[in-house]
């Protein structure tokens, strides 16, 4: 992971936003008035941005690959379905069941997967997920198993605002819920919290010597990502008022991972990108037959793999880096 | 009681043994270039169509397909490794999962769209069906035969790996790659062989558990935890570990859906996050 010292240069946790930054913001809420018969597809890309961002957490930045970060991504959505469906449907008190239920998993596999390297931590993850969507899959009279659960009604948000088909509600408040929570992930990253875990990503080994307790750090990140993916599940469960099995399936984990890799790791906006890119490609290539998309999403991960390390930020880095190179 | 018991015994080590052949190249190329390459299941998949196709179309007798789909998934790997794997052996393990993972949805799409989403079956020869009869017990001739062929095949692996000068390169640049290299041992020549035949050896075990595990385009992503718990749990770059971690993996596999069929695959899961927790860098691992 040998990125650019221009994205990953270390700025203080209460760095201002820069121009781009806020441009790109201004964007988003510009969407929801640009598109207005999209609004639900928008609520997704958003979700999805959302728990690119979480991966982004402790793959970007602290190096470890997972390949089942759905585990808490469906923790928390059948955490928020299962409220409601037992009679308590105020939304922002169900997100914060959701990050709890991502947490309380999140925290209680940490162990598993902070020891060992890669091969094992990948192992590890993946056996977590497909144990947990075996579960959910066999406990059929908690989760409504292959059927999904059904019975998901939402109240008004703050008691104002219905949840609506045409996902006005649901955009605006997964926009807020997206804000809020990478706010918080982006002064992570840029405290010395998050230096120690840039640390420890380039070298494990050296991170102790210098007073850094490396097991610890690491349990801490992979907790904090794993509340904020339970809080995108939840929001997937409370904007599309449903929660299928396919929330915990191995599919959701791997899509991540490809969103995450298509708009670039290590820099909290790869994700978003990535989720907004990867999500209208779907949309626009849905009428073609899925065995298509899935071939020429093969081909798209080979070649940026290949051709394109960094993804699709890391090619406007590389880009301004060679305008500013002209220019000079 | 105690028959069904050795029957089931005996179908975990049958279905063990195909685990190992599978996996075994899988096993030898991480532990020599430290690759986790997720798309080995799509060469056992080449294996197993060139099998069916030869058999349906072209009418090969079952046991001359084998070989065929020895070389069809080697040369597929082969040409893979000089073209596309042989530059991701410095890359990030990151970029190696979503580099194989890439490959496995294109081989996923490509067999779908050549040959149609449903299971491929072969017509296995006569001498290969019906049962055997031991001391009163029946077993199944398929089953045999795959210990048999596993047996032989493990044995080659073997001799090959300690008596020849090319088994030495092998064990030299797994060891210390670059330390070989000043040797004067053409490393990337020794990874390239080895990706070969690995993957056709990938390609034998798909032709041969046609019969056992099925065939339909899905293979790869199926059966991907199983080749790479094998790897995972043995060890890379060993073969006793693979083969003891295929026959744990195949026992526990076959006894877990005889004796709790209501369980599924829990127990294969279960087991696989214990022992990885037990033994993070697997049963005859190096721990560095």
């Amino acid at each position: 992971m040998t990125s650019a010292p221009a994205p990953d240069a270390p700025r203080l946790p209460g760095a201002r936003w820069s121009a781009p930054e806020i441009a790109f913001w201004l964007l988003a809420v510009a969407a929801f008035f640009a598109f207005p018969a999209y609004r639900v597809l928008g609520s997704q890309i958003l979700i999805t941005g959302l728990f690119a961002v979480t991966l982004d957490l402790i793959l970007g930045y602290a190096g470890i690959v997972s390949l089942g970060h759905a585990a808490f991504f469906g923790a928390g959505a059948y955490a928020a379905g299962l409220l409601t469906v037992h009679g308590w449907g105020e939304p922002v008190s169900g997100l914060v069941a959701a990050g709890a239920a991502g947490a309380i998993v999140g925290y209680a596999t940490s162990f598993l997967v902070v020891r060992g390297a890669d091969l094992a931590r990948l192992m590890v993850t993946l056996g977590i997920g497909l144990l947990l969507y075996e579960a959910a899959n066999k406990a059929a009279f908690v989760t409504g198993g292959v059927d999904g659960l059904s019975g998901v009604s939402m109240w008004k948000l703050f008691g104002v605002f219905p949840f609506d088909l045409a996902g006005n509600t649901a955009y605006l408040y997964s926009l807020a819920v997206l804000f809020v929570l990478f706010a918080l992930a982006r002064r992570i990253v840029n405290s010395p919290f998050g230096l120690s875990l840039r640390g420890i990503r380039e070298n494990g080994r050296r991170m102790p010597a210098i007073g850094s307790p490396v097991a610890r750090r690491l349990i801490a990140i992979y907790t904090i990502s794993a509340a904020m993916a339970g809080v995108a599940g939840g929001l997937l469960a409370q904007t599309t008022q449903f929660v299928g099995l396919d929330v915990l399936s191995f599919p959701r984990s791997a899509d991540l991972m490809i969103v995450l890799v298509l708009g670039g790791t290590g820099r909290l906006y790869g994700g978003l990108v990535g989720a907004a890119v990867f999500m209208i490609a779907h949309h626009l290539l849905s009428d073609l037959n899925p065995v298509y998309w899935q071939f020429w999403l093969g081909l798209l991960l080979v070649v940026v793999v290949m051709f394109a390390r960094g993804g699709i930020l890391g090619g406007v880095d590389a880009l301004r880096r060679r305008s500013r190179g002209a220019s000079r | 009681m105690l028959g069904h018991l050795v029957g089931v015994l005996f179908d975990g080590v049958a279905y063990g043994s195909l685990l190992f052949v599978i996996s075994i190249g899988l096993s030898v190329t991480m532990g020599l270039m430290n690759f986790v390459n997720l798309a080995h299941g799509a060469f056992a998949m080449l294996g197993g169509y060139a099998c069916a196709v030869l058999m349906t179309r072209a009418g090969v007798p079952f046991l001359a397909t084998l070989p065929l789909a020895f070389a069809a998934a080697a040369a597929a790997g082969i040409v893979l490794e000089r073209t596309l794997y042989q530059r991701l052996y410095r890359a990030t393990h990151l970029e190696q999962v979503m580099f194989s993972i890439g490959l496995v949805f294109m081989a996923v799409a490509g067999a779908t769209w050549a040959f149609g989403p449903s299971q491929a079956a072969v017509r296995l020869p006569g001498f290969l069906r019906g049962q055997v009869h031991v001391a009163g017990l029946d077993f199944g001739a398929y089953r045999v035969f795959l210990i048999g062929v596993v047996v032989v095949v493990t044995i080659a692996l073997h001799l090959m790996l300690v008596r020849t000068r090319f088994g030495a390169q092998v064990r030299a640049s797994v060891d210390n790659a670059v330390a070989a290299a000043g040797l004067g041992i053409d490393v990337n020549r020794v990874f390239a062989v080895t990706f070969a035949l690995g993957s056709g050896l990938a390609g034998l075990g798909g032709a041969l558990g046609i019969d056992v595990l099925g065939l339909d385009p899905t293979f790869p992503l199926k059966y991907m935890v199983y080749f790479l718990l094998v790897v995972a749990i043995g060890g890379a770059g060993t073969i006793k570990g693979g083969l003891v971690a295929a026959m744990v993996l195949g026992i526990a596999d076959v006894a877990g859906k005889y004796y709790l069929p209501q369980a599924g695959a829990f127990i294969i899961y279960v087991l696989m996050v214990a022992l990885m927790i037990l033994f993070p860098a697997g049963l005859y691992g190096r721990r560095t």
